[in-house]
């Protein structure tokens, strides 16, 4: 589902280049669960995005689901996003000036031929499935944190991805609804079958993926199935 | 591009940016008001004109002369007046007029008339129907304002030369007639056959005379002009028919609005800067969403359109909303230049001008939008994750390139297109282009200057209030562009008008002239003299005045030279026209000589007679030093050379000539003379006037210091019109100053609140924000000072050619004005602080 051969990524740090990825290699399989773990600037969110297609990188090549991300321009791979990839963010990232739902509505909008009826269904039962059935029309600053992460959860499901990517998705909650949040985003991601990378520097949190992959200094130090 | 989803979002945003960008929509909305408004009008004044020009001239054709017809003339219009086609005739002159039983005096217009001129229009009298009337022995009409200034009533006798008339009435409404021109001359109508006995024509008097004649056939109009032409051109007798008064007309109410409109679009330009700063700071507020969007899946194009969309739709409001208010002061402006208006207006609707205005507002709004709005394109979808992406614009980006020249362009077509000439138009748009450029660049200047000459030693808040001045997401460039560009506007406006108001301002020193006797003819000026000494008034200067016409210039006569293929190097008008001659051996202190020497310096080794000419009317007939002019002195020929050419300031109170004479020439030839004389007290000149008029009734006096208010009421006039549209610039910097002022209170709202949960008291923060916001509007209102008075000084040197002097005193108003401003907001903001909670401010600004 997701094959990265041989990848870097460097970057000019005033006026030096700064390598913050070396030569990874990595191979999920369909329907896989693999959480990204590290110490901060080891390299994760940079990884992230370079297997989710938000950015080239030096060398190497990602495949996402049998497609060569690098063979697609920008707008392509944005439509292949919007085909087939979810997001959750760190800082959830709702478009502050829409409703829960009309966050919700959002991927399945960008899909050709936008959001039919059906579409209006799928976003009112996964807010439900979330808990927030009864707060699909308030504003992202009328929710909570982890409301607003449930409503991210519910967006990243919306348009039926075949993989995911969360962004420490607990990172900006407290414990315990961070744990909410990582129950559901599991629950539903067996349900949908979704092949799901997680960044986290969180080890309760990556215990729960099948299988964790450890950077260090943008190299991958580990890769082993998860201890649970 | 998923256009059914742009649109959605634009609905969606539309929330938000209701509340952000309405007051940029309402700046919008007052220029293309203006402009609709403007141009409106326009086509009110071009229809009334057509609709009114018959009753503007009052006949079908005008002949006019300023010497009476010759007899080969005066027997073409017997004839026609035998062939039973009206004639009227009159004659014009400037006259001294006495009210005997109230010793007031007071310069007015003679009109002699003879016949029912006008056919045309409502001229009406009170009481009613005198017009025709009184013209049985000895009875005027007035103007009203006659009644006025010699204090008298209808029944009362005014003298004028020899002769009291009675005064039956008055003027009311005279078609053509601009009440302006009753404020400068009042008119009072006497009938034509008793015009000799008032002995106030006499030789070299300055009078016009008109016959008009209702032909209202156009053929036989047409017919008869071409039969006469060669005649009446021979014998300098210009006319005027219906259609050439309504070309005229519709040419200079054309140029007048054009000029307003140039003023309304410098409104419309200054919203359109608003836009753009307004844009820039909502699409930096809406990076994170555009990097969402790109992240789940949204093309470039489609994030590009719903941001496009939003600025079009706030162009369109506005522009709309602008129609609305145009159609507001349309109705207005007919009210506020009635003064200059010799008919009615009545403002209709012209679909034209309201949908030019409304693409108008709708284009700028966008095209000023296009340029902060291309950040969009840049945000890279990694930004989602990353907040510290960079989404700077690429460098050498050709839609970068494309966008402003496209801006560049529209600026430039729309005031070429409104100004009243092409040459105008580009200088105006050159101007607002420049204003851009060196606030742009002090806005940056600025940001570098702090950052480098950093007030280490400062308090604490003054050094924090500095730095938000460069840190990263402040506003200065904005605020500097908005507050820069508003008070240069505004500055400039009044610098001009203070220019040329001072240009008019008579000189009022004790030792200068404040009564100005003329057309004292040469057996009067002892007597003259006389009573003068008798009073106690000096004379001050005496200049003798000698009218001659242009009879040929080096050998060539005049018809020669106008009947030959190299007649365009001439000016018509300066070949035709009747000159008044000076003769004396000094120059006068309005006077330069720029080339050639002045006489009695050297000896020309010709006998004729040199002369002084003036540099424009030099270039105007085409002559140089050396030339030789053949002049016509009252039937006399004489022969003069030119020795020097002169610069003149005709701006001032004092008689000026094209041509000075070396003395000795025209020592014999006809003339009058002027004297300038000043006398203190106002009670003493009026005394002296009235008994100056009972012994030289044909001499006229002018107290310049009336002259003064009533120049000071025409001016006045003039720039309450101004005035007006620049009202709607001022209007609309003000909002984009408030605009651009509270987009910068947010983001320091959000910094101060973070402060204040740090730990600093409110006191403390609104201490940094104060040094903020002064420093801003400081410098960005000295730029927009300094930059007013640099366009003033240009305006004042090659469109107005007037010497320029800064007001330096209203400048530095304007200056710490736009200070105080933007420190009063500062302090707005700083109080909300201290009043509410931080989180509940928090959670309040929160989008």
């Amino acid at each position: 589902m997701i094959v990265a051969e041989h990848l870097e990524q460097t970057y000019l740090s005033g006026g030096r280049p700064l390598t913050v990825l070396h030569d990874i290699n990595l191979t999920v399989e369909p329907q896989g669960f693999v959480a990204v773990v590290g110490p901060s600037g080891s390299g994760k969110t940079t990884l992230l995005g370079l297997l989710a297609g938000l950015d080239r990188p030096t060398r190497g090549r990602v495949r996402l689901d049998g497609q060569d991300l690098a063979a697609l321009s920008e707008d392509d791979r944005a439509a292949f996003r919007a085909d087939r990839v979810g997001f959750v963010f760190q800082t959830f990232q709702l478009i502050p000036t829409l409703t829960a739902l009309e966050n919700v509505l959002v991927p399945l909008e960008l899909k050709p031929g936008g959001a039919a009826g059906d579409d209006q269904r799928r976003a009112r039962d996964l807010l439900a499935r979330v808990g927030l059935g009864e707060r699909l029309h308030h504003y992202p600053t009328q929710l909570s944190g982890g409301e607003q992460q449930r409503v991210g959860v519910a967006r990243a499901f919306a348009n039926r991805p075949k993989i995911l990517f969360a962004d420490e998705p607990t990172g900006s909650l407290d414990a315990e609804t961070g744990h909410g949040v990582i129950d559901l985003l599991v629950e539903l991601n067996r349900e949908a079958r979704t092949t799901m990378i997680l960044v986290t520097h969180d080890p309760e949190l990556a215990a729960r993926a099948r299988r964790v992959v450890r950077l260090s200094a943008g190299a991958v130090v580990a890769d082993e199935p998860s201890p649970s | 591009m998923n256009v059914r989803f742009a649109l959605r979002m634009v609905r969606r945003e539309g929330r938000a940016t209701g509340r952000r960008l309405g007051l940029h929509v309402l700046a919008i909305a007052v220029g293309v008001g203006a402009l609709v408004a403007i141009n409106s009008f326009r086509r009110d004044l071009e229809r009334s004109v057509r609709e009114q020009a018959r009753t503007i001239l009052g006949s079908d054709l005008e002949l006019r002369r300023n010497q009476p017809f010759p007899d080969s003339v005066q027997a073409v219009l017997d004839s026609a007046a035998a062939a039973g086609v009206p004639v009227s005739s009159a004659t014009s002159f400037g006259s001294m007029a006495l009210a005997p039983a109230t010793g007031r005096t007071r310069l007015v217009q003679v009109r002699a008339i003879a016949g029912a001129y006008p056919y045309y229009g409502g001229l009406t009298t009170q009481p009613p129907d005198r017009w025709l009337a009184f013209r049985d022995g000895l009875q005027a009409l007035v103007d009203p304002a006659v009644l006025i200034q010699l204090e008298v009533g209808i029944g009362d006798v005014v003298r004028l030369g020899d002769v009291g008339f009675t005064i039956a009435g008055v003027v009311t409404n005279y078609p053509g007639q601009v009440s302006l021109q009753s404020a400068i001359g009042p008119r009072i109508y006497i009938p034509l056959d008793q015009l000799d006995a008032t002995n106030l024509i006499r030789r070299g008097s300055r009078a016009f005379y008109e016959a008009n004649l209702k032909i209202d056939d156009a053929t036989v109009l047409r017919r008869f002009l071409y039969r006469h032409t060669k005649l009446f051109e021979r014998h300098q007798v210009s006319w005027d028919t219906v259609d050439e008064t309504e070309d005229e007309l519709t040419d200079a109410f054309d140029t007048l609005a054009r000029f307003l409109g140039l003023v309304g679009l410098a409104a419309l330009l200054l919203g359109g800067v608003g836009v753009a700063s307004a844009i820039h700071v909502y699409v930096k507020s809406r990076l994170d969403t555009v990097a969402v969007l790109r992240c789940l899946g949204a093309r470039q194009s489609t994030v590009s359109t719903i941001y496009l969309l939003q600025a079009a739709r706030l162009g369109v409001l506005g522009a709309a909303l602008g129609v609305l208010f145009g159609l507001v002061v349309q109705a207005l402006l007919p009210r506020v230049l009635a003064e200059f208006l010799p008919f009615d207006v009545v403002p209709r609707f012209h679909p034209a001008a309201v949908l030019e205005g409304f693409a108008l507002g709708a284009l700028v709004a966008l095209l000023f939008a296009l340029l902060p709005l291309l950040a969009v394109r840049n945000v890279p979808p990694l930004r989602a994750i990353r907040r510290d992406t960079d989404a700077t614009p690429r460098r050498r980006d050709p839609w970068w390139f494309a966008a402003g020249l496209a801006l560049a362009g529209a600026v430039g077509f729309v005031s070429v297109r409104q100004a009243p000439e092409p040459a105008i138009g580009i200088g105006f748009a050159a101007t607002i282009a420049v204003t851009t450029l060196l606030l742009t660049l002090t806005g940056l200047g600025l940001m570098g200057a702090t950052r480098r000459f950093f007030p280490n030693r400062a308090a604490y808040v003054v050094r924090q209030g500095v730095a938000n001045l460069f840190r990263p997401r402040n506003q200065t460039l904005a605020v500097t562009l908005a507050l820069g560009f508003g008070v240069f506007l505004i500055a400039t406006l009044y610098v001009v008008q203070h220019t040329l108001l001072r240009q008019f301002r008579l000189d009022a020193r004790p030792d200068r002239p404040n009564l100005v006797l003329f057309d004292i003819q040469r057996d009067q000026l002892d007597g003259v003299r006389a009573l003068l000494a008798d009073r106690g008034l000096p004379v001050l200067q005496q200049t003798a005045i000698v009218p001659a016409r242009i009879h040929a210039l080096n050998g060539r006569t005049v018809d020669e030279i106008l009947n030959t293929p190299g007649a365009y190097r001439y000016e018509r008008w300066a070949l035709r026209r009747e000159y008044r001659h000076t003769y004396r051996d000094t120059v006068v202190a309005s006077e330069q000589v720029v080339e050639g020497t002045w006489f009695g310096e050297r000896r020309e080794t010709d006998s004729l007679p040199q002369i002084s000419i003036e540099q424009e009317i030099a270039r105007d007939l085409n002559l140089g030093l050396g030339d030789r002019i053949t002049w016509n002195v009252q039937g006399v020929l004489l022969e003069s050379r030119i020795t020097s050419i002169r610069t003149v300031n005709w701006a001032r109170f004092e008689p000026n000539f094209f041509v000075v004479f070396q003395p000795g020439a025209l020592d014999d030839a006809p003339q009058m003379s002027i004297v300038l004389t000043r006398g203190a007290e106002v009670n003493a000149r009026a005394l002296f006037q009235r008994d100056l008029v009972e012994r030289f009734p044909n001499v006229a006096a002018i107290d310049l210091t009336l002259v003064q208010r009533t120049v000071d009421t025409v001016i006045g006039r003039v720039t309450l019109a101004i005035r007006f549209m620049a009202l709607f610039s001022i209007v609309s910097g003000i909002i984009i100053l408030i605009g651009a002022l509270a987009t910068s209170r947010l983001q320091r709202l959000r910094e101060a609140i973070l402060l204040t949960t740090l730990g600093a008291r409110a006191r403390q923060v609104r201490a940094m924000l104060l040094t903020e916001y002064a420093a801003l509007g400081a410098l960005g209102g000295l730029t927009g000072v300094l930059l007013a008075g640099a366009s003033g000084w240009l305006a004042a040197r090659f469109v107005f050619d007037v010497p320029f002097r800064p007001p330096i005193a209203a400048l530095a108003a304007f200056w710490i004005g736009s200070a105080a401003l933007s420190t009063v907001i500062g302090a707005l903001t700083g109080r909300e602080l201290a009043r509410k909670p931080p989180l509940e401010v928090l959670r309040s600004l929160s989008e």
